[in-house]
């Protein structure tokens, strides 16, 4: 039967996957102790706790669990990463490489950087979505001591050449950061394969609860410190102070246990759903996927529907189906989505973009359904859109002097 | 952010959609907003030469579920008025009617320069000079 409304906002946020809540649950009542009470069963069983689930962490990414440092999630992981990184290695040099489609909690880290005397370099991206390989490479200076380049994007899915990125860093003696939030759990990230020396990362965009993520510190060849950003009671090996989430903890745990032995089928089926998705409403003219089909996650898509405004097209559904797009309307800022102006998309149709996040509990018929509403609503608000009328007119949208506001 | 019941009714039953023949005189037609802003509005009159009443008005807009309402709502409110009566709406009303939120009082602003475009087409049409209006910020 079909459940509505339906969920295609996963990469926002994820449910939590009930096996999940079950392994979390006697954490907040019977066993509640500090894992850093060191002298009674209560801390006993927590740290106990506390160390499975840094296994289970660790195996799903191919890491040493004392490379496992939990957080509050990606943003803060970002933020030790980065600062921690630039404030360890001051001596080294004070250059930062990045990309101008990374996520806001790397983007302002970045400028947090440059007020703090560091220089920081963005690179552009392709049409495609990925950085160039030659632009990175030429962008590095004797002073450039990290390299962060997230490991697939947010909005349009796309997964940038770790491999490659990382052999560059490694050459020229650089450290890597990557931002890992949307790609672990989903599609398989290994640290050594990957050649990855820090890497944050969050319990809710794999099935985990909120509040708890970790990052990932590399510990040998080369051994990667960084500078603590919360002072406290030397908590994660002097790297993150602060009373140990427990609850969270075993939560993330048992999230990456799950992601770690069903990612292989959940990414097969719903690979299956997004490209049944996607070429159901490529069918309708003037539509196009945003980002690579070669290098992407298996779960999403961003298409632009042409001459229609994104914000419109989701009222038209949004009772019974959560998107997002990347319309400015639908966001704090005015602008339309920075990720899809950085692919070089007129902001026309960086406001007529929807975002499709499929997750683990999408069904074959709600992808039936958002087709069908989402073609629907399209053909609708197109009948009523001057800028179509026009299109089929063949009049060029780029003649008309607009009166910008 | 919910949007009022109005404006849903207005979004799923829009009135007055259409197009009026541009090249008739006793048309006109207002195209204002951008591609890149996210809103464009096309609003058109179609004017009773004699007695000055705005006999149709037809609308497309490109824009969010706001626009789409105002723009409907306009069209709505210009037919029997006379171009005098039309030249006095006040986006404030539309927001008023529609319970637009204050993200949204640009839709308005935007519905408004349409009627007076439209309005200053159709002088400009029939020989009358151009009505100026105070420049708005969006």
């Amino acid at each position: 039967m079909l459940k509505l409304p339906i969920y295609l906002d996963n990469n926002a946020t994820t449910p939590m996957d009930p096996r999940v809540l079950e392994a979390m649950l006697p954490y907040f009542t019977e066993h509640f102790g500090n894992a850093a009470s060191r002298n009674h069963p209560f801390g006993w069983q927590a740290e106990e706790a506390v160390d499975y689930a840094r296994e289970q962490v660790a195996q799903l990414i191919g890491a040493d669990p004392k490379e496992i440092i939990f957080t509050s999630g990606a943003t803060e992981g970002d933020n030790l990463g980065i600062k921690g990184v630039f404030e360890m290695y001051a001596s080294k040099g004070n250059h930062i490489i990045t990309c101008t489609t990374e996520h806001k909690a790397v983007l302002d880290t970045c400028k947090h950087i440059e007020r703090s005397g560091g220089e920081v370099t963005y690179l552009e991206v392709q049409p495609n979505g990925l950085i160039n390989l030659q632009e990175l490479e030429a962008a590095i200076k004797p002073t450039t001591i990290l390299i962060s380049i997230m490991y697939a994007n947010n909005e349009i899915g796309v997964i940038q050449p770790m491999k490659e990125i990382s052999a560059i860093a490694r050459k020229h003696g650089v450290l890597l950061f990557t931002d890992g939030t949307q790609a672990v759990g989903k599609i398989p990230v290994d640290v050594n394969k990957d050649g990855i020396d820090i890497m944050a990362f969050t319990g809710h965009k794999m099935y985990g609860p909120k509040g708890i993520g970790a990052l990932y510190v590399r510990r040998k060849n080369p051994r990667v410190k960084v500078t603590a950003q919360m002072d406290g009671g030397g908590h994660e090996r002097g790297m993150r102070s602060g009373t140990l989430n427990v609850p969270g903890i075993v939560g993330l745990g048992k999230a990456a246990e799950l992601c770690r032995l069903e990612m292989a089928e959940d990414a097969a089926r719903l690979s299956k759903l997004r490209d049944k998705l996607e070429q159901s409403l490529v069918q309708l003219e003037e539509a196009y996927v945003n980002g690579t089909p070669d290098s992407r996650l298996p779960h999403v898509s961003n298409i632009s529907f042409k001459y229609v405004e994104g914000e419109g097209l989701l009222m038209g559904f949004n009772k019974n189906i959560a998107l997002s797009s990347g319309s400015a309307c639908t966001s704090a800022s005015l602008e339309p989505s920075y990720v899809l102006k950085a692919l070089g998309l007129g902001d026309d149709l960086a406001h007529s973009s929807l975002r499709f996040g499929l997750g683990r509990f999408t069904t074959e018929d709600q992808i039936d359904y958002t087709i069908k509403a989402v073609s629907e609503t399209v053909l609708k608000l197109r009948e009523m859109s001057p800028l179509w009328e026009m299109f089929k007119e063949g009049i060029d949208l780029d003649s008309i002097e607009w009166a910008h506001h | 952010m919910a949007y009022s019941e109005k404006v849903i009714d207005h979004y799923s039953n829009p009135k007055n959609v259409g197009t009026l023949d541009k090249s008739k005189t006793n048309v006109g037609t207002g195209l204002v907003g951008a591609p890149e802003c996210g809103d464009v509005m096309r609003l058109q009159i179609e004017v009773d030469d004699a007695s000055g009443v705005i006999t149709d008005a037809k609308f497309k807009t490109f824009g969010c579920g706001s626009a789409i309402a105002s723009s409907s709502l306009a069209t709505e409110w210009l037919k029997g008025k006379t171009l005098d009566q039309a030249v006095a709406i006040d986006n404030m009303e539309l927001v008023e009617e529609l319970n637009l939120p204050p993200v949204k009082i640009h839709c308005s602003v935007l519905a408004e320069d349409a009627i007076k475009s439209a309005i200053n087409d159709y002088r400009k049409k029939n020989g009358l000079e151009e009505l100026v209006f105070e420049e708005r910020i969006h």
